[in-house]
């Protein structure tokens, strides 16, 4: 490898370090805030545990599925605080009136979305890990004993919520603070379409080729296939990690070109304000 | 040909007299007639919806000057500066920062620039400290850790240096955003209001930074102000705009006596009043 490329590739992660830093300073910075991270998935899963308990114990026909609905609450808020974390990450910019510092700055905008990516990931184990390990506790449900096809699960789901924050990100960018609350809402659109809480089959046929071209029913389906059937679908992750590749790939080309037209626009030195 | 004539718009400009060229002493040393200016700015236009916010502005900014972009409130100096600095793309025209164009390559030229600006703020729940290094960092200065200790020497931030930077007083602000603006060593810094919320004892401090570090790096300085003193005190050179469009540029001393004003203020006040 050249020096030069060599060097610019060394600057780039030290542009990445930089800004992951900056963020971990700032979720460093109060004890509040990492409770909060904590508290949503931890009450949430505190209200469907209880539930599990219940329809365990009732000895009816729902009795046998109990298990699969707390697998897809653990599976969906990996999803929806991967974007949660993405995005909330690169709102700080905004709110701190520090995006123009950015841009003004040798950073690109993979760089950028780089360490919001890392970001997510931190924010996803200091949120998620504790909550598992409360529902082995408290509810005696293994989230692990899926076993190695977990990773996938949360591999493609990871992937699919920075794709939809990269968008989210470039919207805020483009149209300002009024999409902040695309942020919160932009996930529950998905929760019907990807079939969380209910096989495919459950949706009108017309609605397959939807649920199928989002990455998420991919997961929630081999899900089932392993607490059902005990088997790993190979081919569902395999094809769910291939619509992720170019999901990515989409979302990152929206927010280069949203970031380009709010240059167009106008409004990124004062945005925040 | 004089110096300054070779930078001066080539239209809807007032033009300076032709007899005019640079004192001496504030002349750049480093100046030669045929030296690309470090900012070039040239047809730039700017529209929004139906406003044009900037119409048709032409100047340039030689290497190692120090030029003041005037203009009251709506004159188009914010826009100007964000196309400048290649954060709003051109309806028309380009703006070109040590040669290239800032629509398209000002990847290539960041690295060299920095600002300030009081839209823009550092992120207060970092301390200083942090903020420096994140920045330090992200412009790949070298040695970060004594340019650091240099910047905290020079704009006495040894007191704040581990306070969170959203509890500083405006005026640590802007000493800590300055300090900022200036940790990657910039060729060219863009500065706008730089000392707006300073008392008057602090802005002549920040002022003498500021002349001193573009003493020490030949650097050239866009600076926007409404503070005439500051503008007569830091510039070389001035440029005037109104509604969107330069009305007048020259040597402050120079548009004075041209426009038969005792000073700057004056002028800027008779030029917003007719312009």
């Amino acid at each position: 490898m050249p020096a030069t490329r060599m060097d610019a590739m060394t600057q780039s992660l030290n542009r990445i370090a930089a800004m992951t830093a900056r963020y971990y300073y700032i979720l460093r910075s109060s004890w509040l805030r990492l409770l909060e991270i904590i508290y949503w998935p931890a009450m949430q899963m505190l209200v469907w545990g209880f539930l599990y308990t219940y329809l365990y114990q009732s000895k009816s026909a729902m009795a046998s599925t109990a298990g699969l609905l707390l697998g897809a609450v653990l599976l969906w808020d990996v999803l929806f605080r991967g974007q949660l974390g993405f995005t909330f990450t690169f709102l700080e910019e905004i709110w701190s009136r520090n995006l123009a510092n950015l841009m003004m700055s040798p950073l690109q905008p993979f760089e950028l979305a780089a360490s919001l990516m890392l970001m997510s990931l931190i924010r996803l184990v200091i949120g998620t890990l504790p909550v598992t390990l409360l529902t082995l506790l408290l509810f005696g449900f293994n989230v692990y004993a899926m076993g190695p096809g977990l990773i996938a699960f949360f591999l493609n789901l990871v992937l699919t919520s920075w794709a939809i924050g990269l968008v989210v990100a470039g919207l805020v960018i483009r149209q300002g603070l009024g999409a902040e609350s695309l942020a919160y809402s932009i996930m529950i659109v998905l929760l019907p379409l990807c079939c969380v809480y209910y096989p495919v089959e459950a949706l009108p046929a017309w609605l397959h080729p939807v649920a199928w071209s989002l990455t998420p029913t991919y997961v929630f389906e081999g899900m089932r296939a392993v607490l059902l059937d005990g088997t790993f679908r190979t081919d569902l992750m395999i094809e769910g990690l291939a619509l992720n590749a170019v999901y990515l790939g989409l979302g990152f080309a929206t927010f280069v070109a949203l970031l380009q037209s709010a240059r167009h626009k106008g409004g990124l030195l004062t945005m925040g304000e | 040909m004089s110096r300054i004539e070779r930078f001066l718009p080539r239209r809807h400009l007032t033009p300076v007299s032709p007899n005019t060229t640079p004192a001496q002493d504030n002349a750049p040393v480093s100046l030669g007639i045929d030296e690309a200016p470090a900012i070039a700015v040239e047809d730039l236009c700017k529209k929004y919806r139906t406003h044009w916010a900037v119409d048709d502005v032409n100047f340039n900014v030689p290497k190692g000057w120090t030029v003041g972009l005037l203009g009251g409130n709506g004159a188009g100096k914010t826009t100007t500066i964000a196309m400048i600095m290649g954060l709003v793309v051109p309806s028309f025209g380009r703006a070109m920062v040590l040669g290239h164009d800032m629509a398209t390559e000002r990847h290539k030229v960041l690295s060299r620039m920095n600002f300030e600006s009081p839209y823009v703020a550092l992120p207060g729940r970092l301390t200083v400290r942090q903020n420096l290094m994140v920045f330090g960092r992200l412009y790949g200065v070298a040695n970060l850790k004594a340019r650091i200790e240099e910047l905290i020497e020079d704009f006495e931030l040894g007191d704040v240096l581990d306070r969170v930077t959203g509890r500083l007083s405006a005026g640590q602000k802007t000493r800590v955003a300055v300090a900022k603006a200036l940790i990657n060593d910039p060729d060219v810094l863009l500065l706008d209001e730089p000392t707006a919320s300073l008392d008057p004892d602090r802005a002549e401090w920040v002022r003498s930074r500021l002349r001193a570090y573009q003493k020490r790096r030949s650097a050239t300085i866009l600076l926007s102000s409404h503070n005439m003193t500051e503008v007569e005190q830091l510039c070389d050179f001035v440029v005037i705009m109104s509604r969107g469009r330069v009305v007048a540029m020259g040597r402050p001393g120079e548009l004075a006596e041209r426009f038969k004003c005792r000073d700057l203020d004056e002028v800027f006040i008779y030029l917003a009043r007719v312009a």
